[in-house]
């Protein structure tokens, strides 16, 4: 276990490198970025000197030597728009993205997982025909039109909870509701589709015939080897919420990472954007790698080195 | 005589509507008694497991137990709510299973699962259940058991999952032990630790054993009683010794029959037909990495193997899993890149050949498969399965179909069946499909890689008889794979025996089970099961009386 432990996340930083040198690149590609900087006006003069300023003059190894240096003690530079320290920024808007992000995997899972293996054990039942129902809708329903419905209903008409910001807990319901329920069909369909498998596994037949108890048989030797191609599942659906929840920011107004990117592109704002491409980034690789040992704790055969 | 542990009488267990057949079970009667073993045979959907499975109250969904009664210990099962049932099982009956490969949970360690029955049915602490469950892996003869305690299933070869099964079966001294062919998925000499094994837990346990097979020599090896199963219904039952020499009824007799003979009929003399295929010096290595904490292993899969064969001859390759004649196998046919040594095909050595150089002579060695259900696509007719190799080397559809529609009347079936999907046709029949597959690009050796391992020995006598039979009308050279000692004998003119790589015994069928030299020969001869087993002569036996519905007066 150590031994693979050591791997994952030796394969991990690797990750974590290549994604850092193309973050980095992002600046080039867009073309000259003391030009960008400028603006369209700029007299060449000004070009040269911004370029000096910045260093764009170096070699570009030397330059992402710097950078990651500056990324790795927290630093990544200043924000063309706002000329305010990058890190400052973007830890400033992360607090709420990373609560939404959390609380929705939350409500995903604790409503797809007893969904799916209700669905598996009693396939073609009334539980399984309103599973099914409800993920198709999931799935069809566009996010920004949930998210209305909601707001209409629940904070206009019955005025139960705010419509949207972050100042309290309140806030956070709707929008967990929303970006959680988009999540939820995919991992209900593969819960139930692993556990359908799982149940009709000779081991299953061997618990049976060793008299165990339903609940044994369900949750102790059926969903401990269906539920892990879900863990693998919730891991991405998680980075992506985290970087995806532009739009169900957008709608309750929280002022989260999602929505700080979508901003900076309009504004430009390279620095910015470089800094939470490798953040999210980050988050993926960290969820990755979380899922694969979590995955290797349940798994014994997966723990080859 | 004591009172039975379970009497099943008047069985009925109805199918699905739409299958076959209405009943799986129909009016079963059978008795076992303490200390007793109960064989069920019969060939695959006689309804034998169907039987173990709802004494178990483990019946798939779509059956039902429409009528009659199985009583348990004075319980009728039948009639038992579903809870009852279950604190049963484990408790005073258990099960054995067929594939001790996927019969254990791969999350946990198989200590924890034999803990599992102690946990479920007990109030004994955890050092109690633990020094249980060593005890148990110590008394199914497992070594090392606080190591084997703490392994997973997949760190355990398939004897030793197969123990572990049979540990938790034993764990609370059931009164009723269900084995459903817990040897037929292992190696024989495997097989013969686990039925000397069942045979000893029944003295020490005192428990009654329902052994389900389709295996003639383990019934002889291990029955007290016989009971003989025909799609649902039991046409025969009585005491082993009874049965198994003077069989009454006409199906018990066709199934002993089928039972390959250790001896066979002289064949012809071959010693002027010409060499067809030569093997010499033939290695191939695998070398598997290691990595910081574990060496690197070489794996010698094969070992100078040498061999001739003539045409018309069949050469037998016999050997335990891992013996390496599988990888000879792949060898042959240039699946596997050998190391070093030559291949010859009547005189050319295709050993060192390029692919493309190797293309025309790839059809001049054909294979057949064990498994006759993996090995057809079951979306292509069988008819473009079988134009596919000659098309491939060039012929004429038209000449192509032709072939084909004779083949199949070759192998017995309907040209019709040409345009036919693999799913219509049963075990027997596909395997006969992928003979005939094989001889579509006429080849010059023909492979069977444990052939007909998977079949029903009524079926297998006959693919047996197909195969001698074209090997004789087309002039073909056979090797024949096997890990069945009388298959083997039955069909091959000459043996080659394989272990770890290596030939280590070669000869004539007579000369190799007559009078075997190496230890390990020995050894396998002396894992057959039934040995002691004289195979009646059928036809010495008087004539069957049946009345009008088949049973016996």
């Amino acid at each position: 276990m150590l031994l693979f432990t050591l791997k994952r996340f030796g394969l991990a930083i690797c990750v974590a490198l290549t994604v850092s040198a193309i973050s980095f690149g992002l600046l080039y590609m867009a073309g000259d970025p003391a030009v960008a900087i400028a603006g369209e006006n700029a007299s060449s003069v000004d070009i040269a000197a911004i370029t000096a300023q910045y260093g764009f003059d170096r070699p570009l190894l030397v330059q992402y030597a710097d950078w990651l240096g500056g990324a790795l003690t927290g630093d990544l530079g200043r924000s063309w728009y706002f000329d305010l320290p990058v890190t400052q920024i973007v830890t400033d808007r992360l607090g709420v993205t990373v609560t939404l992000g959390a609380l929705a995997i939350s409500f995903a899972l604790i409503l797809a997982i007893p969904m799916g293996v209700a669905a598996a054990v009693r396939p073609n039942s009334l539980i399984d025909r309103a599973a099914l129902f409800l993920s198709v809708v999931g799935q069809a329903i566009p996010s920004f039109w949930f998210g209305l419905i909601l707001i209409v209903v629940f904070s206009i008409k019955l005025g139960l909870v705010p419509a949207s910001g972050s100042a309290s807990w309140k806030h956070f319901i709707l929008p967990t509701v929303v970006l959680g329920y988009y999540a939820t069909p995919a991992i209900m369909r593969l819960t139930r589709a692993g556990m359908l498998e799982v149940l009709s596994a000779d081991y299953i037949r061997t618990a049976r015939a060793k008299g165990l108890d339903t609940r044994k048989i369900l949750f102790k030797h059926a969903l401990r080897n269906a539920i892990i191609p879900v863990i693998s599942l919730a891991a991405v659906q998680m980075g992506f919420m985290l970087g995806g929840s532009i739009v169900v920011e957008s709608i309750f107004a929280l002022h989260g990472a999602g929505y700080l990117a979508w901003e900076s592109i309009s504004r430009n704002d390279l620095p910015v954007m470089q800094a939470l491409i490798l953040v999210f980034s980050m988050f993926y690789i960290l969820f990755t790698f979380l899922a694969d040992l979590l995955n290797a704790w349940m798994d014994p055969r997966l723990r080859v080195g | 005589m004591t009172d039975p542990i379970l009497s099943i009488r008047n069985l009925t267990v109805d199918l699905p509507r739409g299958a076959d057949r209405p009943h799986a079970v129909e009016a079963l009667t059978l008795q076992v008694q303490p200390r007793e073993i109960v064989c069920i045979v019969g060939e695959s959907g006689s309804g034998k497991s169907i039987t173990a499975f709802t004494t178990m109250g483990l019946l798939p969904k779509a059956l039902t137990p429409s009528s009659g009664e199985v009583l348990f210990e004075g319980r009728d099962l039948l009639t038992l709510p579903a809870a009852e049932h279950a604190k049963l099982r484990g408790r005073r009956m258990a099960m054995i299973f067929q594939e001790p490969m996927s019969a254990l949970n791969p999350c946990y360690t198989v200590g924890d699962q034999i803990e599992e029955m102690f946990e479920q049915h007990t109030t004994l602490s955890k050092a109690e259940r633990r020094a249980r469950t060593l005890h148990l892996l110590d008394e199914v003869q497992l070594p090392d058991p606080p190591r084997i305690y703490e392994s997973y299933p997949h760190q355990l070869s398939g004897g030793q999952r197969q123990r572990i099964v049979i540990a938790m079966a034993l764990a609370l001294d059931p009164a009723l032990l269900i084995a459903d062919e817990p040897t037929t998925a292992l190696d024989l000499s495997t097989q013969a630790q686990i039925l000397h094994l069942l045979k000893d837990l029944r003295e020490k346990h005192s428990a009654g054993i329902l052994f389900v097979t389709h295996d003639f020599d383990v019934v002889a090896e291990i029955a007290d009683r016989v009971v003989v199963m025909k799609q649902g219904r039991i046409v025969e039952q009585g005491p082993a010794e009874e049965v198994l020499t003077r069989p009454r009824h006409p199906y018990t007799r066709l199934l002993i029959d089928a039972v390959p003979r250790r001896s066979r009929a002289v064949g012809q003399d071959l010693s002027r037909s010409p060499e067809i295929l030569r093997v010499a010096g033939l290695d191939k290595t695998y070398h598997i990495r290691g990595t910081m904490f574990r060496p690197a292993r070489t794996v010698h899969a094969c070992r100078d193997i040498e061999f001739g064969v003539r045409r018309g001859e069949t050469l037998g390759i016999v050997g335990e899993s891992g013996s390496g004649k599988s990888t000879l196998v792949k060898c042959l046919i240039r699946l596997e890149d050998p190391d070093n040594g030559a291949v010859w095909v009547e005189g050319t050595n295709i050993a060192g050949y390029s692919r493309r150089a190797l293309h025309p002579y790839r059809k001049d060695i054909q294979i057949v498969f064990q498994d006759p259900y993996g090995s057809l696509n079951p979306r292509r007719t069988i008819g473009d399965q079988l134009a596919e190799g000659p098309t491939n080397f060039g012929e004429p559809r038209a000449k192509v179909m032709a072939r084909a529609r004779e083949l199949m009347r070759i192998v017995r079936l309907e040209p019709e069946a040409l345009n036919r999907y693999p799913n219509q046709f049963s075990g027997g029949q596909r395997q006969r499909i992928c003979i005939a597959r094989a001889l579509m690009v006429e080849p010059k050796v023909l492979i069977a890689d444990e052939a007909v391992s998977a079949l029903d020995v009524s079926v297998q006598k006959e693919v047996l008889k197909l195969l001698n039979e074209i090997r004789d009308r087309m002039g073909l050279t056979v090797l024949f794979i096997t890990h069945d000692l009388r298959v083997a004998a039955q069909v091959c003119d000459r043996l080659i025996v394989m272990q770890k790589g290596e030939i280590v015994e070669r000869g004539t069928v007579d000369e190799v089970f007559g009078t075997p030299k190496h230890a390990y020969t020995q050894k396998l001869l002396a894992a057959q099961p039934g040995q002691a087993w004289e195979v009646p002569d059928i036809a010495s036996l008087p004539p069957a009386r049946l009345d009008a519905m088949g049973g016996l007066i």
